[in-house]
């Protein structure tokens, strides 16, 4: 995961890494990709940004390309078309990186449960790191979920930390 | 740049990419900075609705098929619903179909503005983007107010609707719209007036009338090129007969023109929703809806917000729909991006997409297309379509 250069004295390595985990906490990058949602939940996406909610004042900011992301947002249940897809974005994205679904067909299928091309929720493809539910969740739950997630990196860092 | 041996090249977009928001994918082969041909593959979002349908019984599948797509849910439950009453004999209420048509249009309000700012931003204006998503604000709030949620509001049941339009809602509703016409009347500045708009706008991705109804265009796509047609007052369902709307059509054809269309059907519509909303019938709110609808099979239409939206749906008297077909605007729309395309600059080509309000969840379903002569017959020129669905 480190692209800390070897070598390094130790405790320059854990500054960095350090430098790393608090940028990213506080400017998150995320990239948005829909697997076979219905639309509503990118909307919802969508209006985050926009400005009654406006998650850009957290430094929270979509991305075009997944090589720049640290946070992939997926919405809707994976269908057979796009399953190697989503793969594909999941692995263009540089370590670490964490997986957020959004809305009950990400997490689950929901109500597309049992139709011949979906094969269900996101972590049937990849790891999840963190679920929203809703149909679709409304833009605060969405932040929520974000803040949620940023929140467990913080803990991580202060385990390593005491630890 | 141009001579009999240049190479091809080919720019190919997608699925995942940044201008919008859904997967599909593009492959535009260029001469320079000017395209030579379009082609695109859809699917990506390909469900399987319609054969869910099948194995669910008539009320599940409304709530399926009302998440064929999130931006125009109400008008999809509401083309169904109105189908399936048919077939069982079944009339909703005088008060339930105000109730509908109310939220048709606040949906289209909606669904309009969503796209006025989608589209400001593939112009690169996202000033515009931001204005009309903290308008649209306005309709959302709204329809929380009336239904509880703010997409996929579900306020359809087989035989009339759940929410009922009570006095505090109708004030939400009309100081809603006040401040929404206030808003549209300076969009509409916007649009016309804003000459770095202006130069991406005029003149871009142009049909004429004829190209339009040979592309098969429909909706506010095909009234931008000067044909007046649109199934509220070609067809009147719910209670447009008694409370019309003006068609409204422009004859550019270009992608102006098609801002202004949508812009001035959006006062249409705020009109449309105070008239219904002063003279809301009284009445209950639903009737009683069989669990079996009775064999045979119709054909229902609405026009969504996009264009006319068509469900064709058949029963053999039992409890679960035996065939559902959807055919949505949108798929009807892309032949004319990809007919439009050539010729213009690889930079216009996400305004030209963007022009027709394309929905790829409504679109990705499967269609076999007859291909004229083929036995000897001459052909069908709609698609045949045989599979099912998706979104």
């Amino acid at each position: 995961m480190s692209d800390v250069p070897a070598g390094l004295p130790k405790a320059w390595t854990k500054m960095l890494e350090g430098l790393k985990n608090w940028s990213r906490i506080y400017s998150p990058w995320a990239i948005h990709f829909n697997s076979g949602s219905c639309n509503g939940c990118d909307i919802e996406i969508l209006a985050t940004l926009t400005p009654r909610y406006d998650v850009e004042r957290f430094g929270i900011k979509l991305q075009g390309s997944p090589r720049h992301a640290d946070v992939l947002i997926c919405t809707g249940p994976v269908t057979l078309q796009a399953r190697d897809r989503l793969k594909r974005v999941y692995d263009q994205m540089p370590d670490p990186k964490f997986v957020i679904a959004v809305g009950s067909c990400a997490t689950s299928g929901g109500v597309f449960q049992g139709c011949y091309n979906v094969v269900g929720g996101i972590d049937q493809v990849i790891p999840v790191n963190a679920f929203i539910p809703g149909c679709p969740p409304r833009p605060e739950a969405i932040i929520d979920g974000v803040v949620k997630l940023l929140g467990s990196l913080q803990q991580k860092k202060v385990a390593e930390k005491t630890g | 740049m141009t001579g009999p041996h240049v190479e091809k090249f080919i720019v190919p977009i997608g699925p995942q990419h940044p201008a919008l928001k859904e997967p599909a994918h593009f492959e535009f082969t260029v001469d320079g900075e000017t395209v030579t041909s379009a082609s695109v593959r859809f699917g990506y979002v390909h469900r399987g609705l319609e054969k869910g349908a099948e194995n669910r019984n008539w009320a599940q599948a409304l709530y399926l098929l009302e998440r064929v797509c999130g931006i125009c849910s109400h008008a999809h439950s509401t083309v169904y619903s109105l189908g399936v009453e048919r077939l069982a004999g079944v009339t909703a209420p005088p008060r339930a179909q105000a109730i509908r048509q109310i939220l048709l249009e606040l949906e289209r309000i909606h669904s309009h503005m969503l796209w006025v700012g989608v589209a400001a931003h593939e112009a690169g204006f996202d000033t515009l983007f931001m204005y009309s998503w903290r308008d649209r604000e306005t309709v959302m709030d709204i329809l929380e107010s009336f239904t509880g949620n703010r997409v996929n509001y579900s306020a359809n049941v087989l035989g009339g609707v759940k929410y009922d339009l009570g006095p505090a809602q109708a004030d939400s509703i009309l100081s809603g719209l006040d401040y929404l016409e206030k808003r549209l009347h300076y969009y509409m500045k916007v649009v016309n007036n804003d000459e770095s708009f202006l130069g991406r706008t005029r003149g871009v991705g142009t049909m004429t009338t004829e190209e339009a109804e040979n592309l098969g265009a429909i909706g506010p796509v095909v009234r931008a090129s000067g044909v007046s047609r649109d199934l509220r007052v070609d067809a009147p369902y719910l209670l447009y007969a008694d409370f019309p709307i003006n068609v409204i059509t422009a004859t550019a054809g270009d992608l102006q023109a098609r801002f202004v269309v949508r812009i001035q059907e959006l006062f249409e519509s705020t009109r449309n929703i105070r008239a219904l909303v002063e003279h809301l019938p009284e009445g209950e709110l639903a009737v009683r809806f069989p669990r079996k609808v009775r064999a045979g099979e119709t054909v229902s239409r609405i026009e969504a917000p996009r264009g006319g939206l068509f469900y064709f749906i058949k029963s053999d008297g039992g409890e679960n729909p035996f065939r559902v077909k959807v055919r949505t605007p949108s798929l009807r729309n892309f032949m004319s991006v990809i007919v439009g395309a050539v010729g213009h600059q690889l930079a216009d080509i996400p305004m030209i997409l963007s022009g027709i309000d394309p929905c790829f969840s409504c679109n990705d379903r499967t269609v076999i297309v007859r291909r004229e002569g083929r036995d000897g017959s001459a052909a069908p020129s709609e698609s045949d379509s045989r599979k099912d669905s998706s979104s």
